[in-house]
């Protein structure tokens, strides 16, 4: 190395450095001294990610090989996987996961936004409707769907969406004790006590809309539905991008809403969905294994997602 | 809010303040907002007035609006059966614990990844940002198996509040916010402190903190709301009735308890937050809506 290390300059971090420091302290031991600071800085961070994140998503994949039984861990190869799919719950769990994260990304998705736009609209009582809006997500969610589960979705008549119905004389439903039903039904109350998120933050997004665009727009001769489809969806794209991304990852791990909407596994097997599997697997059946293996599969099938969701969006470009 | 009404958004204002727009305006306006008070307060009016309602009442057909014969004693009941002093105070020690550890570490991380950007400090972001693609149903198990026994110290977590604060500081998402905050804060003030003989954390404590106030909240908000609405993770890792949280103690009870008294207990719960959010309300949408996230 060319450049001398200047004596001393290996400090702590934390120490008060001196000022104007002449160009030839740019040197390695400076270097040095600059990363251990940035580390030190990370560092507590990084050892969470570590303990909690990283190696975790490691040791998955290592115990999805493995079992222990009374204390002995064993290499099984594929065993835990062939178990875990001849569950007879195995394919319902992932049509029911599945079919819930579609529907979701139709109502929770779309609901949203559209909702953002109206309230961005108007220029009355806004405080007022983003609070209601965002209210139930201020719920504990064992509140929320008990609510739901006792009053809305009882199947007599004393049920409050039963009433409405038939007040309005439309067919009532048994909602979570039909194996049809339970799906929709989920969805509607998992919608009602998220959805105040992800409308706040469009509205953020829909304010950074500079009001220019609109009015060319306009000059253009676009209507409303078009002003929507050229200038509000072009530019929160990215925001629709992540929040769809996060939503397709919160919905894969349905859970609380079929163990208190569903007692766990529903009608016919009509709300288990796969994270109730990993739990049912893991904690009940004393199959830690089995579970790890389920997990990793849930891993890879979404992958698979992103990796498609990543090739549609570069094909846009 | 009269503040952002100078801005031109869908409509313009002078469409919505001729004739046939602004008929329309109102009409809609008023249709949403009593279409709004019945799906988001409607439920919440069930909810307290039905928990007042004798077990009979609740059974009628049709639903009665207003309870006939009100039964305070289930909330009495739902206070005293569930110990829901005991499972608020555990809910609310475990959120603060987990805005203090997340502020303080996520922060720390967030500037030294944006300002100080050592070396593989992107390879290090790189890692993190891919835990976002990773749900927390994948890492349930093997985070289970490492909380009961921690690699290396072998120390078990259950029951410690540690068992939530410190995964929750693994979050990318409050990271990859803070700094793109950080980013946007302007070099030079940077080089400004360096040349004013300011240590890192002195920058980080003085200049870059103070003005980075609404992420801050940002990221408040967002661990709290963590903590409330989490369920199975504090289901698995506090498992004695003493450490439980709301969501879980509520759960736990539901078995046994007739449905009013845990509706009882549901609103009770819900009070603490409720009341919080409607005082900070401004601050937190000001936060969510403005600090947070530009598209």
């Amino acid at each position: 190395m060319a450049i001398t290390t200047v004596p001393g300059t290996t400090r702590k971090p934390g120490r008060p450095t001196p000022p104007h420091t002449g160009p030839q302290r740019t040197s390695l031991g400076r270097k040095v001294r600059d990363n251990l600071t940035g580390h030190a800085f990370l560092i507590g961070a990084v050892l969470c990610f570590v303990v909690f994140s990283w190696y975790p998503m490691i040791r998955g994949i290592v115990m999805s090989f493995q079992r222990t039984r009374r204390g002995e861990t064993t290499w099984v190869g594929w065993d835990n996987y062939s178990r875990i799919i001849s569950d007879p719950s195995f394919w319902p769990a992932w049509q029911n996961t599945l079919y819930f994260t579609v529907l979701a990304l139709v109502l929770g998705y779309a609901v949203p936004f559209f909702v953002a736009i109206l309230l961005n609209e108007f220029r009355h009582a806004k405080g007022y409707l983003r609070i209601l809006v965002y209210l139930p997500v201020m719920l504990p969610p064992a509140s929320a769907l008990y609510l739901f589960k006792f009053y809305a979705y009882d199947p007599s008549e004393a049920g409050l969406f039963n009433a409405i119905l038939k007040a309005l004389h439309l067919p009532t439903s048994q909602w979570m004790q039909s194996a049809e039903m339970t799906m929709p039904a989920m969805v509607i109350a998992s919608t009602w006590m998220n959805m105040g998120g992800a409308v706040l933050i469009y509205l953020a997004s829909l304010q950074n809309i500079p009001g220019e665009l609109y009015e060319a727009a306009e000059l253009d001769g676009a209507g409303i539905w078009k002003r929507i489809r050229h200038v509000t969806i072009p530019q929160t794209r990215l925001i629709l991008a992540l929040l769809a991304m996060i939503q397709i990852v919160a919905t894969m791990q349905l859970f609380i809403e079929p163990l208190i909407l569903a007692n766990g596994a529903g009608a016919e097997d009509s709300a288990t969905s796969v994270a109730y599997l990993i739990y049912q697997h893991g904690f009940f059946q004393n199959d830690l294994n089995g579970a790890a293996a389920l997990g990793v599969i849930m891993l890879v099938v979404l992958a698979g997602f992103s990796a498609a969701y990543l090739r549609l969006s570069a094909k846009q470009d | 809010m009269a503040q952002d009404s100078g801005t031109r958004t869908l409509i313009s204002h002078a469409q919505l303040r001729r004739g046939r727009g602004r008929f329309i305006y109102w009409a809609l306006l008023t249709v949403v907002v009593v279409g709004f008070t019945l799906v988001f307060l409607g439920p919440l009016y069930w909810m307290v007035t039905g928990a007042l309602k004798s077990g009979q009442e609740i059974a009628q057909t049709p639903p009665s609006l207003f309870p006939k014969d009100p039964q305070p004693q289930n909330y009495v009941d739902a206070w005293n059966n569930l110990d829901l002093a005991k499972l608020l105070f555990n809910t609310f020690y475990y959120a603060a614990g987990a805005v203090v550890f997340q502020l303080v570490l996520d922060t720390a991380a967030a500037y030294s990844l944006s300002k100080l950007r050592p070396m593989f400090g992107n390879v290090i972001l790189a890692l993190m940002l891919a835990t976002l693609m990773i749900p927390a149903m994948v890492l349930i198990v093997p985070q289970y198996v490492t909380v009961i026994d921690l690699p290396i110290v072998h120390i078990n977590l259950l029951d410690s509040p540690f068992a939530i604060w410190l995964p929750l500081v693994a979050n990318a998402f409050n990271i990859f916010l803070l700094k793109r905050f950080f980013d946007s804060i302007p070099e030079e003030l940077m080089s400004a402190a360096l040349v004013d003989g300011a240590t890192p954390l002195r920058t980080l404590w003085s200049i870059i903190l103070p003005m980075s106030r609404p992420i801050l909240g940002v990221v408040s908000i967002f661990a709290v709301t963590a903590v409330w609405k989490d369920f199975l993770w504090p289901k698995l890792v506090m498992p004695s009735p003493e450490t439980r949280t709301v969501s879980v103690g509520i759960y736990a009870f539901a078995g046994g308890t007739p449905m009013n008294v845990v509706i009882a207990a549901s609103v009770i719960a819900a009070i603490p937050t409720v009341i919080v959010f409607l005082i900070f309300q401004r601050n937190i949408m000001s936060g969510l809506t403005t600090g947070s996230l530009k598209g």
